[in-house]
């Protein structure tokens, strides 16, 4: 990484963060109403972790329906995130400074194919930090055409770099290490996070971070980390870069010990491979969006694991992630020296292709699965340039409902039938205290 | 006596054709991909029409396919707002005045729905609803006595 990129905040605290070997922690955290917004942020910012602070949009937001995002705000409809395109300027300062005024920065996580109205939003109130991708939120959560995604994330990422105008370098996160959350072999999400970082360097940007989300199998995420970085070093030498490790995005466990096992495992995999920031989930995610304070103590419970743990001493065995991932690059690439041009022909011809993506601009060929030793595996690879392994993991059946329902709980099944005993001591049951009273900041909003 | 030929012959084992979707807002997919292998196994044929489906395009969907089922599956906590927009789109139009509308997932953002908002659910034109909780089971139960309904009709 190099030292002569400017960092913003954001990217800064990361950095800061890793330089003294400790992990950032980040929720998934977003609400309607402002004021709760803004308690949420301060919350986090004043949690027993090294923690950066998240406003996820509402998925209102998320498909450019603003009237809608201010219909639900007139008729008092609970939102699943904050409208950050609708409320005004102030208001959103105002929250932003919850987090702010104790030194967090904070990153606005959307899911949007088409943020044009977002990235305005973020450059009026001086955002420094997003994530997404022209591939990662467009075939796995739109309808949009990749054409239009690839056109409107580069015009976002170059309007992104003017916030340089007012002293501030932004970054930007590539989400596609994470696709669809489950039954994709990791060798194609390393493959897309890589790609959507080279995008972003083409127009413009100068300090990113390449994700990958937490799969079936330890052994298997942390050589994928590995191949991550390799392949962040390797082809974005010059570029700020970090790793950010999601927690299982799948199915989640429904026991609240199941779900504290699986953070935990989330927070070890995070250290031992290097990832600088790690993005949590609590044990309500199975059932509801998560409070304020279950967010906090998710934090808290991640940060505690993180810290016993140490980063790896020796590489796990090398299964050909690296080799499979630089492969898949290297065939996009070969298609245009435009990442965007040769990613959409990629897609076109199914040199890329998303298992169970219903996109219509997605071939729809691949299928991944969970072999008996519990890795990912491909079931089908499509026109992918991959290799089907039979003989290591012999032929799967053909889906059926059921079996993709045991594929998809697989993970959640897993970590909730686990013996108490599989706890390891450095994981201290979720205590339940009650957020303190300096937590509970509630403050009326001036429109 | 004769007998006149179906205008559209129906699959085997009586299978229907079902459009399946999600409400505007809805990114999720996995829900999707399961219900369109429970329904084709069950013998249904199924048209998925993937994520973050506008209303308008569910109505032209219908006019498309004609289908005998629309399922409706949604788990990002909008579905009890946006479906019965949905709804009410699809009802306006006089040609899908009969068709049944179901609707299931995780349709609040607090958990289950209360019995007020299952009503209004109703009420904006669904023939059944299934709430976070619901299973396959009961799903399955209901396409079987859809099935008796329409094998039971006259002709």
């Amino acid at each position: 990484m190099s030292a002569t990129v400017p960092r913003g905040p954001f990217a800064a605290a990361v950095a800061a963060a890793r330089a003294r070997g400790e992990l950032v922690v980040q929720p998934r955290m977003g609400f309607g109403d402002p004021t709760a917004m803004r308690a949420g942020l301060t919350a986090v910012a004043q949690a027993r972790a090294v923690t950066v602070g998240t406003v996820t949009l509402d998925s209102y937001t998320r498909v450019g329906d603003q009237a809608a995002a201010v219909r639900a705000l007139a008729d008092g409809a609970p939102l699943n995130g904050y409208p950050i395109v609708v409320h005004p300027v102030e208001a959103t300062r105002w929250v932003l400074a919850g987090a702010q005024q104790h030194g967090v920065p904070v990153q606005v996580r959307h899911g949007s194919a088409q943020p044009e109205e977002i990235f305005a939003a973020l450059l009026r109130t001086g955002v420094d930090a997003t994530e997404g991708g022209p591939v990662s939120y467009c075939l796995p959560y739109s309808r949009v055409p990749l054409r239009d995604a690839v056109d409107s994330w580069a015009r976002c990422c170059a309007a992104y770099t003017r916030l340089r105008d007012i002293g501030v370098e932004p970054h930007l996160e590539s989400f596609g290490g994470c696709l669809l959350g489950q039954l994709c072999p990791p060798s194609l999400l390393v493959a897309v996070a890589v790609l959507e970082g080279m995008f972003f360097r083409q127009h413009g940007l100068r300090s990113v971070s390449l994700s990958y989300a937490q799969q079936t199998c330890p052994e298997q995420d942390e050589e994928a980390l590995a191949a991550l970085r390799r392949l962040t070093d390797e082809l974005l030498p010059e570029l700020d870069t970090h790793l950010v490790l999601y927690t299982y995005m799948g199915v989640y466990p429904r026991t609240t010990q199941g779900a504290l096992r699986l953070l935990g495992a989330a927070a070890r995999l995070a250290v031992r491979g290097g990832a600088a920031r790690l993005i949590v989930k609590t044990p309500a995610e199975a059932h509801r969006i998560p409070t304020i304070e279950e967010n906090v103590a998710a934090l808290e419970h991640a940060a505690r694991v993180a810290a016993a743990e140490r980063p790896a001493a020796t590489a796990v065995p090398d299964t050909g992630i690296y080799a499979e991932a630089r492969t898949l690059i290297e065939a996009v690439l070969e298609l245009s020296d435009d990442v965007g041009v040769g990613l959409r022909r990629a897609f076109a011809r199914g040199h890329l292709d998303i298992p169970y993506c219903l996109h219509p601009d997605n071939a729809g060929q691949a299928r991944g699965y969970i072999t008996a030793g519990g890795r990912l595996a491909w079931a089908r690879a499509g026109r992918m340039p991959v290799t089907v392994d039979r003989s290591a993991n012999g032929r799967p059946a053909e889906m059926t409902s059921d079996g993709l329902l045991t594929a998809l709980s697989h993970v959640a099944n897993r970590y909730d039938s686990m013996p108490a005993a599989a706890l390891r001591p450095t994981e201290p049951a979720l205590s339940h205290a009650p957020l303190p009273e300096h937590l509970r900041e509630v403050r009326p909003v001036s429109q | 006596m004769t007998v006149p030929a179906p205008a559209r012959p129906a699959p085997a084992h009586g299978g229907r054709t079902v459009l399946l979707g999600t409400v505007s807002s809805d990114a999720h997919t996995w829900n999707l991909v399961y219900l369109q292998l429970l329904l084709e196994e069950a013998g249904h044929r199924v048209i998925n029409l993937g994520a973050c489906v506008p209303e308008e395009l569910f109505v032209a969907e219908c006019h498309r396919h004609h289908p005998d089922l629309v399922v409706v599956s949604s788990v990002n906590g909008h579905g009890c707002t946006d479906g019965k927009r949905l709804a009410t789109a699809l009802r306006a139009d006089p040609a899908l005045a009969a068709v049944p509308i179901v609707i299931g997932g995780k349709l609040g953002v607090d958990g289950q729905l209360t019995g007020m908002q299952v009503n209004e659910l109703f009420a904006a034109g669904y023939t059944a609803v299934f709430d976070d909780g619901a299973d396959r089971d009961r799903f399955l139960e209901y396409l079987g006595r859809l099935e008796l309904v329409a094998a039971g009709g006259p002709g």
